[in-house]
């Protein structure tokens, strides 16, 4: 029973972490190597305007997600968009602005556990025989909210179907009169706000600590590769999967293993099915 | 309408384009006709500036070099160097080769994609008015574009370009691969949306003869070059053209 209710809480976790990585590299074919810094940063601006500015805290979640959006576009809009379509400068690149920010943050001695960020809420809930804190519960609620409303925003809105269609070709978008310059900056602004809101809601659950940042991006990584890049239900899949795989090798071989399974999924998966269990196109080919 | 002026396309040394001059009167439908690699393509990537974002994507990875001279002067104003998505705002659009559907999206879906620049209002009766040219569009709204059959695809194509409220269609090689049946469909069809909606019509075909019908005009191309012009009779009378591209 609790492997069932923590498995759930832990692959909507995954999930939200992962799903800002999946939906810039879907529309874009852009790796965003700097999503776990992004991560951190949006950790950080809730702690400076909670603690240092002592802003009210919902208002404080508000800025820091604008802001990690706007962070995302600007180094899309100085950095990236000179490389685009080159994979490999394109993970480097983003890669070493990732490293710039997490150890500019460490240099600036945002360093240690001090940096909390208070949660949501104090109750506990017991679910069946587990007691679980309330927070967690938030997590997913929150979590399922924050898929739903993206669900709905790429089906039902203009600007939506737009990142979809680029998703899927980018030049017959174009032809269409879509502005695949303007729709990459964008997803990349709604992508590093995902990890803004996914920082917002996972962090108060632990310390800020500049490593997470790494940590974050072997997440999502993996989550992405096990569920096939560039697919988001593939990718909700692929959380649910490692998501269950963590909490089962942490209760019976250890704490420890959480990340080796992570990183074992990907070995795994490349070696087994490189294009991912739910590789987008690939199936839809082979059945016609 | 549109005045393509001596284009010359190169792919690195090999000429794609060489001196093409294409005319367009509002309200007419001209054909250009050619073979394999005549250059039909690449006019129709030049005219509608999807070879601008060829040519950056090959410079920025250091590929083949793309070169381009020419002018394209459409609506009076020369589009030469604007971007694909500011010539589409123009009413300039392009309908590819191969159909480039949202092949993992519903055929509603793809529609509305396409109907990116229409205000809603206009987004509403461009799709009746597809489904009112293309009924077989209309029991598959909910189908996924991947599992449509050619024919559904390339209706689909049209349609979701028509939903970008075009002024100037380009319709490159809509027919290929499709059974004479088929291909009616679409002849009477791509005439019907020119004398229904008003859209002047660039379409272009490996075959003239299920085409030349329709159209106003027609040039030839050969191995890039426009070799012969003139209106569908002019062509057909002569006896070069009608065995090599006619097949009669």
């Amino acid at each position: 029973m609790d492997i069932a209710v923590y498995g759930i809480v832990n692959s909507i976790s995954l999930a939200l972490v992962a799903l800002g990585f999946a939906l810039v590299y879907g529309i874009s074919r852009l790796p965003n190597f700097a999503h776990g810094a992004l991560y951190v940063t949006a950790g950080f601006l809730v702690w400076s305007f909670l603690r240092a500015l002592a802003l009210n805290y919902v208002l404080s979640i508000v800025i820091s997600v604008l802001i990690t959006g706007i962070i995302g576009s600007l180094i899309y809009r100085a950095i990236l968009i000179r490389i685009r379509g080159m994979a490999i400068s394109e993970i480097v690149a983003s890669y070493a602005i990732g490293l710039a920010i997490i150890e500019a943050f460490r240099f600036w001695g945002f360093k240690g556990m001090t940096y909390t960020l208070p949660s949501f809420t104090k109750k506990t809930i017991v679910i069946g025989d587990v007691p679980v804190d309330g927070h967690r519960v938030l997590v997913v609620v929150l979590g399922v909210l924050v898929m739903g409303s993206l669900w709905a925003f790429t089906h039902y809105t203009k600007m939506g179907l737009a990142l979809r269609g680029m998703a899927q070709d980018e030049r017959a978008a174009m032809m269409l009169g879509i502005d695949s310059d303007f729709v990459a900056l964008f997803a990349m602004g709604l992508g590093s706000a995902l990890a803004g809101i996914s920082a917002v809601l996972l962090l108060p659950l632990g310390n800020i600590v500049v490593e997470k940042g790494y940590d974050v991006l072997i997440q999502a990584l993996a989550v992405c590769i096990v569920g096939g890049l560039g697919s988001w239900a593939g990718a909700i899949m692929g959380a649910f999967i490692i998501g269950f795989a963590q909490i089962i090798a942490t209760a019976y071989l250890g704490a420890k293993f959480q990340m080796v399974v992570s990183l074992l999924a990907i070995l795994f998966v490349l070696i087994l099915k490189p294009s991912g269990l739910f590789g987008r196109q690939k199936e839809l080919e082979e059945r016609v | 309408m549109l005045d393509a002026q001596n284009l010359m396309v190169f792919y690195e040394n090999m000429l794609a384009l060489n001196n093409v001059t294409v005319l367009c009167k509002r309200g007419q439908i001209v054909g250009v006709f050619g073979a394999n690699s005549a250059g039909k393509s690449t006019m129709m990537y030049t005219l509608s500036g999807i070879i601008l974002d060829m040519k950056k994507k090959e410079e920025m990875a250091g590929g083949e070099r793309i070169t381009l001279l020419g002018k394209v002067v459409y609506k009076g104003e020369d589009i030469s160097r604007l971007k694909p998505s500011l010539r589409a705002k123009r009413g300039l659009i392009l309908c590819p080769e191969r159909r480039r559907i949202f092949i993992e999206s519903t055929v509603m879906e793809n529609l509305l994609i396409g109907g990116y620049l229409a205000t809603p209002k206009q987004r509403k009766e461009t799709i009746d008015y597809v489904f009112f040219v293309y009924p077989a569009l209309r029991k598959l709204s909910k189908r996924i574009g991947g599992f449509l059959s050619g024919g559904e695809q390339q209706m689909l194509a049209i349609g979701r370009a028509l939903m970008a409220q075009p002024e100037l269609l380009l319709l490159d090689e809509p027919l290929m691969g499709l059974s004479p049946l088929i291909q009616k469909v679409l002849v009477t069809s791509t005439r019907d949306i020119r004398d229904q909606r008003g859209i002047t019509i660039l379409i272009t075909e490996q075959y003239a003869r299920p085409v030349l019908p329709i159209v106003d005009y027609a040039y030839i191309l050969e191995n890039g070059s426009s070799v012969l012009e003139g209106t569908g009779q002019e062509l057909l009378s002569n006896p070069d053209v009608r065995s090599a591209y006619f097949g009669v």
